[in-house]
């Protein structure tokens, strides 16, 4: 089970969150002028990343906040977490 | 006492408590601090089961978590355990205990045909025979899992209470033996918050059954002190007959503690077990290692026990396993068992090995006893039956690869073996780190820990007492050290032993011609021997996932602790390549069979697993009558029967009272949501399809929630409490969903607006007042409000008073009658109702449930998400695009309403269906076809979502989802049921009744 620091409640179980998909996907300002294929890519197409991943969490079971964790895929190693808008750590690869 | 095998000095055990147990319905004896084996052992008993495949008579094998043959059904009733090992479970009085294998009896075994015709039935029998024909699998199923079944479920609630603990620590320490103490005083002494966790009763581990010496005392009294200075540091907790069975991601770590198993059955008070979840800084694993068998023919006989575990049962319990005794060894630790049989007074015939050489100290002292020692030899085969006779023993090539010679038949009723060591790895693998093969040593190793974490004594390779005091002090040190205290113990002496190298040996070669060599087992619990593994290896299986999966090895409730190294040894060999290149198969929580009590803890039930949610007017509806249904997590009141009515009769009852006078709903179950601040209509404008911008003060609208992909996601009322207050309602089901959707959208993508989210949806009771009478049983007991037509529209909303409470009063319907929903705080919900009955009397109020409520909302064509909708349906797709703001530039989903698919024009629709024959009801969910006498498969159209007999229409209606419905009025569709009847339909509006809408108008 992940230990997972919320940046408003510090250090907790995994069971406390709920996982809310890849993170820096902004909603696209015009969506209107966006052809079909620029909003499929937005709608649906996620990058299945082998590695460094940045997702979305939501302390649930706590702050009820969304918030963004850099976690590597492949190890489970979480490098940091960081608030919606900030820019995050850059965690080792490995 | 009968125990005739019992020696008369020494071991652990407690002479002067004697307690009774059965065994296969026959009573015997045994003594406090034997286990349920050590006892039948006393007793002479090595013959405890039969094989799982060929039904083979087979013994007690080892002493601990890795027995794969000793497995009993404990128990009866309602305090039964299927599968216990009967090596781990402590004796108590009175216990009972049955073999699980044997049909219909130990000693008369109808399956044991089998055995004899053992030739045909080699790996992956059951998929290469009974699979075909495929239809009947399912019978065979049953006959095979009647024949090999393990422990059988228990058949009546466990009425055992489990439990739930969490834990944060310092350090971790998973094993308590000689390391696992060492480690733990280290980090114990230093002031580190320590939990020693270790699965025996006692702790001590594998030096209770030794005569070692460390610091110069006996390590029974070494081991005495240890736990007598750690149970005095207060940060330390002890945590015996615990197993640490799972280890997680972050050094969390799964510990099953048994609190009450080893106590005779009335003597058990509390909990029977508790699963801590323990979040460690540090682990040190110190779990040991395991013994292996040998894999020679015929090396499956009662009689046939690893030499560690014939050490344990004469040093720790006083029992002899045997009166002539063999020992087959490739490495030197089981000279020691030689030498304990000897003290024990059992004759030692020979210790056979196979390794040329023998030299070390411990040799010479077994020929100094007079044992003889035949080295470059090896047990090729044995005899016996129920119990091991003989054993013969050839001699091996150096190479370990051929016999030669003439057999020599040693008579004996015990053989002793040790294939070498197996250090535990399974929770060092757990944790991440990949098990390594050590050539040397002939064993897999711990990899490079991945967490916080070290390995250390004999669970680390490190079989020598003294390096692995050593070793076990320095990682106690590190891991106190690592979490901030100043540790420096020095380790504890122990005198330095030299062994003479192990010579692996994983299949001992038969003299016999290849193939007609009697069966060698490998995993003796699911009957795998060496010709399965090499005939899969030959059918090309060739990685050992693949191998194991295959042949079964390592499948049984021992997951191979004893076999699977063996077995990976002879697939390596039969592949011409290393262990090392073969690797091990993933070792993977949990470490021993874990029950689902302790898993599911006090989470049971509809208490705290799945907890009901009742509105504050369901001890009414209880004492009305009603029947209820669950809607997610609530229960509301479904219908209200009277005496001798059908759901029928009192729906069509209630519909018929609500259409001509009143009716009441319990609405409270409605999701409700406040929005506020400066930016909520403009955050409502985003989340719903229509305009919210101009909605007046004390008004409410309707409206969509979308997802971005365009299809509706929830639906319902809001009202505009203030400027910058609102009031959402959502459906019963999805409140949970749409606030956290809303949140998101809030937090990660429009931040910068000012918008609070309050769920409250529990904080209000709602009663739903409903048809021409309405207005007069509200407004009676109602001050406050000018109830007439003008002054309170539909879609108003309005605040007054009922008694001094002030309420508010919202005129919305989801029947097309006159309604009004009342809302009082949660806390006044039934004074609220009582009121409402009390007051609709005259018009004789009737309490209807959600049947009803579908019914009426049906007959108006109203949809209800989730049941109409289901994730793949529009807004127009339901006929309702005047729901969707054509000037708006921008809410959720609205782009996708533009995409290809989303934009066809022959879309499934909601339509309305009409029966031909008036009184039958369509099935929800039937699928409809144009044509059902069409060659299958027959085109399917759509299907029914909604149906329900209408007593105001005198006729069932029902609602649609139909292939480009809205152009198909008039036409016809069938349902094709699955009880062979086609019930014909006629496509037409989804609107049935009052269809001006005259009646909500008044």
């Amino acid at each position: 089970m992940l230990l997972i620091e919320c940046p408003w409640c510090g250090e907790r179980d995994e069971s406390e969150f709920s996982y809310a998909g890849e993170a820096h996907i902004a909603r696209p300002l015009e969506t209107e002028k966006l052809s079909d294929e620029e909003w499929a890519n937005y709608l649906f197409l996620r990058k299945n990343i082998k590695g460094l991943h940045r997702e979305q969490w939501n302390h649930a079971a706590g702050c009820r906040r969304y918030f963004n964790v850099e976690r590597n895929t492949v190890s489970y190693k979480i490098s940091g977490s960081y608030k919606i808008g900030e820019q995050g750590p850059v965690g080792d690869d490995t | 006492m009968s125990q005739s095998f019992r020696i008369a000095q020494g071991g652990r055990i407690d002479r002067d408590n004697q307690l009774k147990f059965s065994f296969n319905g026959k009573t015997y004896t045994g003594q406090a601090g034997d286990t349920l084996a050590s006892a039948l052992l006393a007793n002479g008993i090595h013959m405890v089961g039969r094989s799982w495949k060929y039904h083979r008579p087979r013994g007690i094998l080892s002493a601990g978590a890795e027995e794969p043959n000793a497995i009993f059904q404990l128990e009866k009733g309602e305090k039964t355990i299927p599968n216990a090992r009967a090596t781990q479970v402590e004796l108590y009085d009175d216990l009972d205990a049955s073999s699980v294998n044997c049909w219909p009896s130990l000693d008369f075994d109808l399956l044991s045909i089998n055995s004899k015709v053992s030739r045909m039935l080699p790996a992956g029998f059951y998929y290469k025979t009974f699979m075909w024909p495929k239809s009947m699998w399912m019978k065979y199923e049953h006959i095979i899992r009647k024949a090999s079944g393990l422990g059988k479920s228990p058949e009546v609630n466990d009425s055992d209470r489990y439990e739930h603990s969490h834990r944060h620590c310092d350090v971790l320490i998973a094993g308590g033996g000689v390391a696992g103490l060492t480690a733990a005083l280290a980090a114990g002494r230093a002031g580190a918050r320590v939990i020693l966790v270790d699965e025996q009763s006692e702790f001590g581990g594998m030096a209770l059954s030794s005569y070692d010496k460390i610091d110069g005392q006996p390590v029974s009294d070494w081991i005495q002190a240890a736990v007598a200075e750690l149970q005095e540091l207060p940060e330390v907790m002890l945590l015996p007959r615990s197993t640490a069975y799972g280890y997680h991601d972050y050094n969390f770590l799964t510990i099953n503690q048994r609190l009450t198993d080893h106590l005779a059955l009335n003597n058990r008070k509390g909990g029977r077990e508790k699963l801590w979840h323990i979040r460690a800084h540090q682990v040190v694993l110190a779990t040991g290692a395991m013994e292996r068998p040998l894999v020679h023919s015929n090396n499956d006989r009662p009689g046939i026990m690893l030499a560690s575990a014939v050490s344990t049962y004469v040093n720790r319990y006083a029992v002899k396993p045997g009166e002539r005794a063999v020992i087959f060894t490739n490495n030197d630790s089981a000279y020691q068992t030689a030498l304990d049989l000897n003290a024990a007074g059992a004759q030692v015939v020979a210790v056979v090995d196979a390794r040329s050489q023998s030299s070390s100290e411990l040799a010479n002292m077994v020929r100094s006893a007079g044992i003889e020692v035949m080295n470059s030899c090896a047990v090729v085969d044995t005899s016996g039956g129920k119990r091991l006779q003989s054993v013969q023993v050839m001699s091996l090539s150096s190479d370990g690869q051929s016999v030669s010679g003439q057999r020599r038949t040693l008579s004996c009723d015990l053989l002793a073996v040790s294939g070498g060591w197996s250090p535990v790895v399974h929770l060092s693998s757990q944790s991440g780190a990949k098990a390594v093969w050590n050539e040397e040593a002939a064993m897999f190793i711990p990899g490079e820990p991945v967490q916080q974490q070290a390995s250390v004594g004999s669970a680390n390779g490190t079989l020598e007492l003294k390096l692995s005091l050593i070793e076990a002090a320095n990682a106690g040190n590190a891991a106190a050290k690592a979490c901030g205290f100043d540790s420096n113990m020095k380790a504890p002496q122990s005198d330095a032993v030299i062994s003479d190298p192990i010579m692996p040996l994983w299949l001992v070669p038969s003299d016999k011609e290849k193939g007609r060599e009697p069966k060698a087992f490998i995993d003796l619990q699911n009957d795998v021997g060496s010709a399965d593994i090499e005939l899969a290896a030959r059918e090309g299986f060739h990685s050992v996932e693949h191998v194991k999966r295959y042949t079964a090895m390592g499948f049984g409730t021992d997951q191979g602790k004893t076999g699977n190294i063996n077995g990976m040894g002879i697939l390596a060999k039969t592949l011409n390549q290393t262990i090392a290149e073969t690797g091990t198969t993933t070792y993977r929580p949990n470490y021993t069979p874990v029950t689902f009590g302790s898993m599911a803890g006090q989470n049971l039930g509809s208490r705290l697993f799945d907890p009901a949610r009742k509105t504050a007017m369901h001890g009414w509806h209880e004492e009305n009558g009603a029947e209820f249904e669950d809607v997610g997590q609530w229960k509301r009141p479904w219908y209200y029967p009277k005496a001798g009515e059908t759901i029928h009769d009192a729906v069509n009852r209630e519909c018929l009272a609500t259409r001509n006078s009143v009716g009441i709903l319990d609405a409270s179950t409605l999701g409700k949501i406040e929005i506020k601040g400066k930016d909520s209509a403009q955050f409502l404008e985003m989340m719903y399809t229509n305009n919210w911008m101009k909605l007046p003060v004390g008004m409410a609208r309707y409206g969509f929630m979308l997802g971005e992909d365009g299809m509706v996601m929830d639906d319902g009322v809001t009202i505009r409490l203030a400027e910058d207050h609102f009031y959402m309602h959502t459906t019963s089901g999805g409140a949970a969903g749409v606030l956290s959707s809303m949140e998101r959208w809030l937090q990660t993508e429009w931040p910068e607006m000012e918008v609070f989210l309050t769920s409250v949806t529990d904080h209000w009771a709602t009663a739903a007042v409903v048809g021409p009478n309405s207005r007069k049983v509200v407004s009676a007991i109602c001050e406050g409000i000018d109830f007439s037509a003008e002054a309170f529209p539909f879609m108003a909303s309005r605040v007054g008073k009922i008694g001094e409470l002030e309420c508010r009063i919202n005129r919305i319907s989801f029947s097309g009658e006159l309604a009004y929903e009342v809302n009082l705080p949660a806390n006044y919900g039934r004074f609220m109702w009582e009121k409402l009955m009390e007051a609709g009397a005259k018009y004789d109020i009737t309490p209807y449930g959600t049947e009803t409520m579908h019914v009426l909302r049906a007959e108006k064509g109203y949809v209800i998400v989730g049941q109409d909708t289901d994730g793949s349906i529009t807004v127009d797709d339901l006929g309702m695009s005047w729901a969707v703001s054509k000037t708006k530039v921008d809410f959720l989903g609205k782009r996708s309403l533009t995409r290809p698919d989303t934009a066809r024009t022959d879309r499934k629709q909601l339509v309305g269906l009409l029966t031909e024959e008036p009184d039958s009801v369509l099935p929800e969910g039937a699928q409809l076809v144009n044509d059902p006498g069409a060659a299958t498969p027959v085109p399917m159209v759509g299907h029914v979502s909604s149906s329900y007999y209408s007593a105001c229409c005198g006729h069932s209606i029902a609602m649609a989802l139909v292939k480009d419905g809205r152009r198909r009025m008039g036409e016809t569709v069938y349902a094709p049921l699955a009880d062979g009847r086609v019930l014909k339909a006629t496509i037409t509006q989804p609107l049935f009744y009052d269809k001006e809408g005259a009646k909500s108008n008044v």
